[in-house]
């Protein structure tokens, strides 16, 4: 009950929190001092890239590692760690490019070679590699185990890249929100413009997770019913 | 395990030795890359050895790509991976012997490019010789990696083309790690701080292999 | 077929590799110490019964047994052990001799290296022991994997289909070591495209179609 009234609610309140997210962070926050107009990317670009480095990207893991635990092992995780995978591409990116957009007048090119930047990207192309490596595989449980294991690697690996590039080099604005010191920075409506961002966009990825996983649930009815279909017809096969 | 992993690894170098193909197309491969590498540098900077370190660790990362290829490549036939997996091999030691493998074609090729980037691209002979090291450690964990992103790139569609997909995404911090540190040995800095990352990606592959390459090979 | 409990036991068994149905529902026992022959055209499913049995491929559906292993939830490795297999094309690394390939193969097991002259001679190959598997002729390689299972000595041997290929010498070679292999008590099943034509083994003859038994002569 309460279940089917969550999922139920799911999509309006993901809509509502984003269109308020964008009044407040577009017409009721004031411009930054330092940063004018440009701040106002705080409301986007940080929640995307919260969804697209850690939400999402650790649903696919975690459902990853579930899949290959014997215990758990079931085509739900499987699909779960698929769906997850492509909606991340999605939010990664955004992340690339609301960084860009904030990169261009900050730093004066839209590439720069820095580490969080570089980071994301490589994440990206784990991300990419991933449904490429299931495109390659045609039999489910193959497809379910190979993904499951690569899916484990690119998490272990995330630390790895993360403190390798962010040594190589850094640029990147610190947190915006804290001082060194952990206190905050935003106050008032900034802030609560802020936590309402991350909320809706966790919410927007959940939501595109559904929808996606239930489109999956579809496609594997279909594939099992041509199962169905090519079983009769092999079997006619062996009758004549 | 370790008995599985050496008699594995034993049999590629045999297979190897035997076939000359590391021999006469993977390094000459290599050193081709290297002399192309001066060339694409323009003629003011190819003698610069600023950028030797990073197109030594870039053409090993093409040269690691043709050497896992021909890891799987060795396996061959259908026939020939039934009849050893019906040998019911420990996967853990059949995954540590073939990084085994891998990693000493990786050191053998490696030192002969490093020559190469001492000659052609004149960095000096001290501060190549100390970034031993971090060559060893972070071509032994290109090898470990290899050999999973091997097993994971076989059997499907376009094996060879899957490959460099999958795995250059995860090569990225080894070649970072790699660059800096034969870098900073080239300055005569301390090598340690990039010796780590590539020492803990070592030992993360080196993890990642033993407890799954047997769910690689389930069937 | 003896009283004994069967080696192999499959009920309804489905393999389905990629959405193809390899087999599609496979129904059959075998006797410990037997040999059966599996025959049909090409894409019958002679191949994925003898992969099935060997735990080389998953059983999608249905129910199966093999060497008390249940093929969808029992170790599959812990069968593949106790199963040996030769297949129509190369088994072996073609740039090992021999005599190196059946080397690997002892050390894995922990056989002792003595064996290896012992079946190389059994198998007629002492002379080409040095020779790379790759430049053995067809009958030779399959002689190579004969002797690679009498140095593994499984308790089941799946044979797909050893006698392609061969002339009246090695056909007649192949029949004396898989009459000796059952006498000394173990359970062989070959592929072949053709009912055997043996004078000196008596085999089950089971027809596939369509990935279906549709005849046992057993």
């Amino acid at each position: 009950m309460i279940k089917q009234l969550a999922q139920r609610l799911l999509g309006p309140l993901t809509l509502v929190l984003l269109v308020l997210t964008f009044w407040l962070g577009l017409w009721v926050t004031p411009p930054d001092k330092i940063q004018g107009n440009l701040a106002r990317l705080l409301y986007v670009h940080p929640a995307v890239a919260w969804v697209a480095l850690y939400v999402s990207f650790g649903t696919a893991a975690v459902a990853s590692a579930l899949y290959l635990w014997k215990r758990t092992r079931s085509q739900v995780m499987d699909r779960i760690a698929h769906c997850a995978m492509e909606v991340s591409i999605v939010f990664i990116i955004v992340t690339l490019i609301t960084g860009s957009i904030w990169g261009r007048p900050t730093w004066g090119v839209w590439w720069a070679w820095d580490a969080r930047l570089t980071s994301t990207a490589i994440l990206g192309l784990f991300e990419l590699a991933y449904l490429a490596l299931r495109r390659a595989n045609d039999d489910p449980d193959l497809r379910a185990r190979r993904s499951a294991v690569f899916a484990i690697i690119a998490a272990v690996n995330v630390p790895i890249i993360h403190f390798s590039v962010d040594w190589w080099n850094t640029l990147h604005q610190g947190a915006t929100a804290f001082t060194e010191n952990g206190n905050l920075l935003v106050h008032g409506i900034m802030l609560w413009t802020l936590f309402i961002s991350l909320f809706a966009f966790t919410l927007l990825f959940f939501w595109l997770l559904r929808a996606r996983y239930r489109l999956e649930v579809l496609r594997d009815e279909k594939y099992h019913a041509s199962l169905d279909e090519a079983l009769a017809q092999r079997r006619r096969e062996g009758v004549h | 395990m370790i008995r599985i992993a050496l008699l594995v690894a034993g049999k590629d170098l045999r297979i190897e030795r035997r076939s000359r193909v590391l021999l006469w197309q993977v390094l000459p491969f290599g050193v081709t890359g290297l002399l192309l590498s001066g060339l694409a540098l323009g003629p003011t900077q190819a003698g610069h050895s600023s950028a030797a370190p990073g197109l030594f660790y870039l053409v090993m990362l093409l040269v690691a790509l043709l050497m896992i290829n021909r890891s799987q490549v060795i396996e061959g036939s259908t026939g020939t991976k039934t009849s050893i997996a019906t040998l019911g091999l420990d996967p853990a030691g059949v995954f540590l012997g073939k990084a085994l493998a891998l990693a000493v074609e990786l050191w053998l090729t490696g030192a002969v490019l490093l020559a190469g980037s001492v000659l052609f691209l004149h960095t000096a002979l001290s501060g190549t010789l100390s970034a031993l090291p971090s060559v060893a450690v972070t071509l032994g964990a290109l090898g470990a990696a290899g050999s999973l992103y091997g097993a994971l790139s076989g059997g499907g569609q376009g094996p060879a083309t899957l490959l460099p997909m999958l795995s250059l995404p995860a090569f990225a911090p080894l070649l970072i790690a790699g660059e800096r540190s034969f870098s900073a040995a080239l300055r005569h800095g301390s090598i340690w701080r990039w010796w780590v990352i590539s020492l803990v990606a070592l030992v993360a592959y080196l993890a990642l292999g033993i407890l799954l390459y047997g769910v690689l090979e389930e069937s | 077929m003896s009283n004994a409990s069967p080696v192999v036991e499959l009920r309804d068994a489905v393999v389905m590799i990629g959405g193809f149905p390899l087999l599609s529902g496979v129904t059959v026992e075998m006797a410990p110490r037997s040999l059966t022959v599996v025959t049909g055209a090409n894409g019958a499913g002679k191949t994925s019964l003898l992969r099935l049995l060997g735990g080389l491929i998953t059983l999608s559906r249905g129910y199966g047994v093999v060497s008390g292993v249940d093929l969808k939830t029992g170790d599959l490795r812990e069968l593949r052990r106790r199963v040996g297999w030769l297949g129509h094309e190369g088994s072996f690394y073609d740039d090992l001799s021999a005599e190196e390939n059946l080397t690997f193969a002892a050390k894995a097991l922990q056989r002792p290296i003595g064996e290896i002259a012992v079946v190389l001679e059994r198998v007629g190959l002492s002379r080409r022991s040095s020779t790379p598997a790759k430049k053995l002729s067809a009958g030779q390689r399959r002689r190579l994997g004969l002797a690679w299972l009498l140095l593994r000595r499984p308790e089941t041997w799946l044979l797909d289909e050893p006698y392609a290929s061969l002339d009246d010498e090695g056909r007649t070679f192949f029949d004396d070591l898989i009459g000796d292999v059952v006498a000394g008590g173990a359970t062989v099943v070959v592929s072949a495209h053709d009912p055997l034509r043996s004078d000196s083994l008596a085999p089950r003859t089971l027809t596939l179609a369509g990935g279906l038994v549709v005849g046992d002569d057993g």
